[in-house]
């Protein structure tokens, strides 16, 4: 194919932003949300052409584009495989959802918002298709300034502190991970992955670059002990941004161990494997009874995002089919069950401004719509059979049952955990009763926060039943994955 | 003999029409528009002189003066860097009463000074463009004469400087007495490490060029002047001399210092880790936006010298990248300075930009992309300045330098982030003044533009820096 499909992909949203600065100023901002939405529904829409015509019985990277950039050094170099075109769609499925939000959540700057989602948009679409590692870092670093820019102006009360906070620690562990990226170049004389999974790199080197790689990956991913940044930034920034970092900023950790850290470094991966475990298990268990503590909604909700990280994390590295399939799916339905539970705290916020647990309760009585989906998404996190959610924590589980008990029965304790923090989040938001007055004057869910849950609620359920499409499109990708890792194990 | 002066066109040029405005200035009166135009309009034909002159190298006066591709690429470097600088500081020199008609002849000087800094084949030539140099730039730091900052800036400036031209001097006498030539070519020949006195020479060499370009430790003038001197004149200092230093230590660094690689190496190298902690950590509490730029440009001059401390060709053609983008920011960064103003004074601390974003929506976008692009973000230019000087770096195996530098990289946007929050996240105090000054504007559209578009070519300055070297 010819027409460079990823580039306009890419740069749609970028493109689109520009339009939003021209556009007339009007009191209530409806003309830059129209453009916004229509363009972020537009690439919505080319990502699912894009998953409609990808074949996924191979796991070759297809619709490649390959561009010389910075001359004989590094290629512009972009591709799909089954798994990168899943983080594609949940991208750009996210953003709409966004935008939308923004209509209630965001009441100063609208245009300036919007500008930032688009562009941030452009950099997450980035960092998925990059098959070049330089690239792959640009669009990976430049993401923080867009999302430093929405945290630090339209957030909460210490906005400030979990700005800076959020972007220091992200770009602390990077920068190692550049340094690996050049070493890397001197090494193999590339940086384009494709040729470093041909060439493999020497033995002696890959741990030490393995740990560069994730000292980046497990900042973003984030893994305990340097998740502390997310719940700041989660709690101060604005609802959309917070949608933003759960579903998709979260993901590029793991799609980066997925796609760097296991073929490139096939032996540090393995060496490093009793590692990970030990941050995963301590990652589920301990945050989620931090999780247990908290007072504050969206806390609660970002210390379940680390948790839920665990189980990714640990999945990949079981490296068995399952436990990598799992962990796929459950960051694909994390990304939708998180920004769901982010929009349902942002819809009572925009109404009382708190996200203290103990200033609602008893929401049933009063706000029904709102609380039956927040029930559904409530269960979905905590991994109910019937959501999507319970089918990612059940492979990376079975996955790790294949390679370490001890492991697989500690993760299993953390799913009770998670279903007790949920719970009890619930019984005191949704049940019991009104500890506010205000609370027996709250509206119904409006009609476009309808539309942003019941859509997301629909495919939670859609893929807890379903999980079909999903499964098939990275099928092969894991497949030829896990082989080629073990057939780099072997051979040395 | 016709052929040698068409060789040094440029300089030729340059003095003449220097002496010519100078005429000018002394017989008309009120004459500093029309100087002030007219150095305009020489830099830009010294420009089109030397983009026609041809790029192959010739040697002339005894092999004493170069002409090539490198020292055309900074001539232009340094006429393109003082046309924005002083066109857009042009406003600024009027309402603070600078507008002296000595004013751009003296900068005119200086630059005649750097042409001769950069074509240099030799001591003697080298060490009377590095004095025209820095003669000039005593006086422009001093010009404000009536106001005790600015002349205390100047003396501060002038002893110090004239203590390490000092030493410049001893190091080229002890050289030219160790290797027994003034010329460069020939030095480089002579030059080895055995012969102990000419590398003791080349210490004192390098402590002159490194409070030229102030690294660590010879930095102590930089933020005294910076804050002191008038802000037209600090941006020049910031952006032009540092070319033309930089320049010349990769000059010496590539003929005469050649055969003592391992010996200069770790000098520069403690001189970059050095200046870049030292830039990061400072900064962090400087109130005043000069000061924090003088800071800044100690830590971006360590980068710098991260580049030439590979010793190697592709070192040095990061550090001249470094160079390029570091003068393209530093241009945008100063310019917004010269739109701060309010009921006539002009604003330099970090508190009065607070919630600038509400009120000057644009003027906050260029500095919000300036900023970051000096903190190295991609997909900013300043993030390719520094890639390319971390790939030269790690190209020669030097992992502890590469690490430092990252780290500090960090640390320095530490405080990039806290003007960006006052601009963003605080609340607005002032209003400012903005429309009236076009040429500012047009500087930091043009710094912008170039730092935001630099990603989709990023191989152009790349090409013509590499074709420096070819030769």
């Amino acid at each position: 194919m010819n027409f460079p499909i990823l580039s306009t992909l890419i740069f749609l949203p970028l493109v689109s932003s520009f339009f939003i600065i021209l556009s007339r100023e009007k009191k209530n901002n409806y003309s830059s949300i129209y453009i916004s939405l229509f363009s972020s529904i537009a690439t919505f829409f080319l990502s699912l052409f894009l998953w409609y015509s990808l074949d996924i019985n191979t796991s070759d990277f297809q619709f490649v584009e390959d561009k010389s950039w910075i001359n004989n050094f590094i290629k512009f170099k972009l591709g799909v495989d089954g798994i990168s075109i899943l983080f594609i769609v949940l991208t750009t499925f996210i953003t709409p959802i966004c935008i939308i939000s923004c209509i209630n959540s965001v009441k100063v700057r609208v245009k300036e918002f919007l500008i930032a989602i688009l562009i941030l948009e452009t950099f997450m679409i980035g960092v998925f298709c990059s098959l070049d590692l330089v690239i792959f870092y640009l669009f990976f670093e430049a993401g923080l300034i867009p999302m430093f820019l929405i945290i630090g102006v339209w957030g909460g009360p210490r906005r400030v502190y979990s700005a800076f906070k959020f972007f220091l620690f992200t770009l602390l562990g990077s920068v190692l991970m550049l340094v690996a990226i050049i070493v890397i170049y001197w090494l193999t004389g590339t940086t384009d992955i494709t040729q470093i999974y041909e060439l493999k790199i020497p033995k002696e080197y890959q741990n030490i670059l393995w740990l560069a790689f994730f000292s980046s990956f497990a900042v973003k991913m984030p893994m305990w002990p340097v998740h502390t940044w997310l719940p700041d930034a989660h709690v101060e920034a604005p609802t959309a941004g917070s949608v933003i970092l759960a579903a998709i900023l979260l993901k590029m950790a793991g799609y980066g161990f997925l796609r760097f850290s296991i073929p490139m470094f096939p032996v540090a991966s393995e060496y490093f494997t009793p590692l990970i475990y030990t941050l995963s298990i301590i990652a589920i268990i301990y945050t989620s009874l931090v999780a247990l503590m908290q007072d504050d909604m969206k806390k609660l909700i970002a210390y379940s995002s680390v948790a839920h990280m665990g189980y990714v994390t640990l999945g990949i590295f079981t490296l068995t089919k399952q436990g990598i399939e799992g962990s796929i799916y459950q960051m694909i339905s994390h990304g939708l069950i998180s920004a769901a539970l982010f929009l349902c705290v942002g819809v009572v916020y925009d109404r009382l401004h708190s996200r203290m647990i103990s200033t609602y309760g008893g929401l049933v009585n009063y706000i029904p719509k709102y609380s039956f989906l927040f029930l559904i998404f409530a269960l979905a996190a905590l991994g109910l059979p019937g959501t999507s959610g319970f089918l990612g924590e059940f492979l990376v589980l079975t996955g790790t049952f294949q390679k370490s008990y001890l492991a697989a029965m500690l993760a299993t304790f953390g799913v009770v955990l998670g279903a007790a923090y949920m719970l009890w989040l619930t019984k005191r938001v949704i049940f019991g009763f009104a500890n506010n007055s205000e609370i027996k004057n709250l509206n119904d869910i409006n009609r476009s926060e309808i539309i942003m849950l019941v859509t997301l609620a629909f495919l939670i359920l859609f893929f807890g039943f379903y999980p079909l499409p999903i499964m098939e499109t990275f099928s092969v990708s894991v497949n030829s994955l896990i082989s080629n890792y073990e057939t780099a194990l072997t051979s040395n | 003999m016709i052929n040698n002066l068409n060789i040094m066109l440029p300089e030729i040029f340059l003095s003449l029409s220097i002496f010519s405005v100078l005429m000018i200035g002394v017989f008309i009166k009120n004459s500093f528009n029309i100087v002030f135009n007219l150095t305009s309009l020489i830099i830009v034909v010294a420009v089109a002189i030397i983009l026609s002159s041809p790029n192959n190298v010739e040697k002339i006066f005894l092999n004493s003066f170069t002409r090539d591709a490198f020292s055309n690429y900074f001539k232009i470097l340094i006429l393109l860097s003082s046309l924005f600088v002083i066109n857009s500081s042009k406003n600024f020199i009027i309402d603070n009463k600078l507008d002296k008609f000595e004013y751009p002849i003296i900068i005119l000087l200086s630059i005649l000074g750097m042409f001769f800094m950069v074509s240099a084949n030799d001591l003697i030539l080298f060490y009377l463009g590095l004095e025209l140099q820095s003669l000039s730039l005593y006086i422009l730091a001093s010009i404000d004469r009536d106001n005790l900052r600015s002349t205390e800036s100047g003396i501060k400036y002038f002893v110090l400087s004239a203590l390490s031209s000092g030493l410049l001097l001893y190091g080229c006498s002890l050289l030219y007495g160790f290797t027994g030539s003034t010329n460069f070519d020939f030095i480089a020949v002579e030059l080895t490490k055995e012969n102990t006195g000419a590398v003791f020479a080349m210490v004192f060499i390098l402590v002159g060029l490194a409070f030229k370009v102030s690294a660590v430790p010879f930095h102590m003038w930089t933020p005294d002047v910076y804050e002191g001197a008038p802000t037209s004149i600090t941006s020049y200092f910031a952006v032009v001399p540092k070319v033309a230093g930089l320049a010349l230590l990769i000059k010496f660094m590539f003929i005469p210092f050649s055969n003592i690689l391992l010996e200069w190496q770790t000098i520069i190298i403690f001189l970059s880790i050095a200046s870049m902690i030292l830039g990061a950590v400072a900064a962090m509490i400087q109130k005043n936006f000069k000061r924090l730029l003088a800071y800044s440009s100690i830590g971006h001059i360590g980068y710098a010298l991260a580049g030439v401390a590979t010793g190697s060709v592709s070192g040095y053609e990061s550090a001249i990248v470094y160079i390029s983008i570091y003068v393209i920011m530093n241009i945008g960064a100063f310019s917004c300075l010269y739109l701060l103003k309010k009921d006539g004074k002009y604003k330099e601390n970090i508190s009065d930009l607070s919630g600038v974003s509400k009120k000057h929506p644009l003027l906050a976008i260029s500095l919000l992309i300036i900023l970051f692009s000096l903190a190295g973000v991609p997909p900013l230019g300043g993030f390719f300045a520094k890639f390319y000087v971390f790939v030269a770096v790690l190209e020669r195996e030097m992992y502890a330098l590469a690490i430092i530098g990252l780290l500090t990289t960090v640390m320095s946007a530490f405080y990039y982030l806290k003007i960006i929050k006052t601009i963003y996240f605080d609340d607005s105090l002032i209003t400012f003044e903005l429309t009236k000054n076009k040429t500012a504007q047009v500087s930091i559209f043009t710094s912008c533009m170039i730092l935001v578009t630099f990603f989709l070519y990023p191989s152009v300055l790349n090409n013509i820096v590499n074709s420096l070297f070819a030769s």
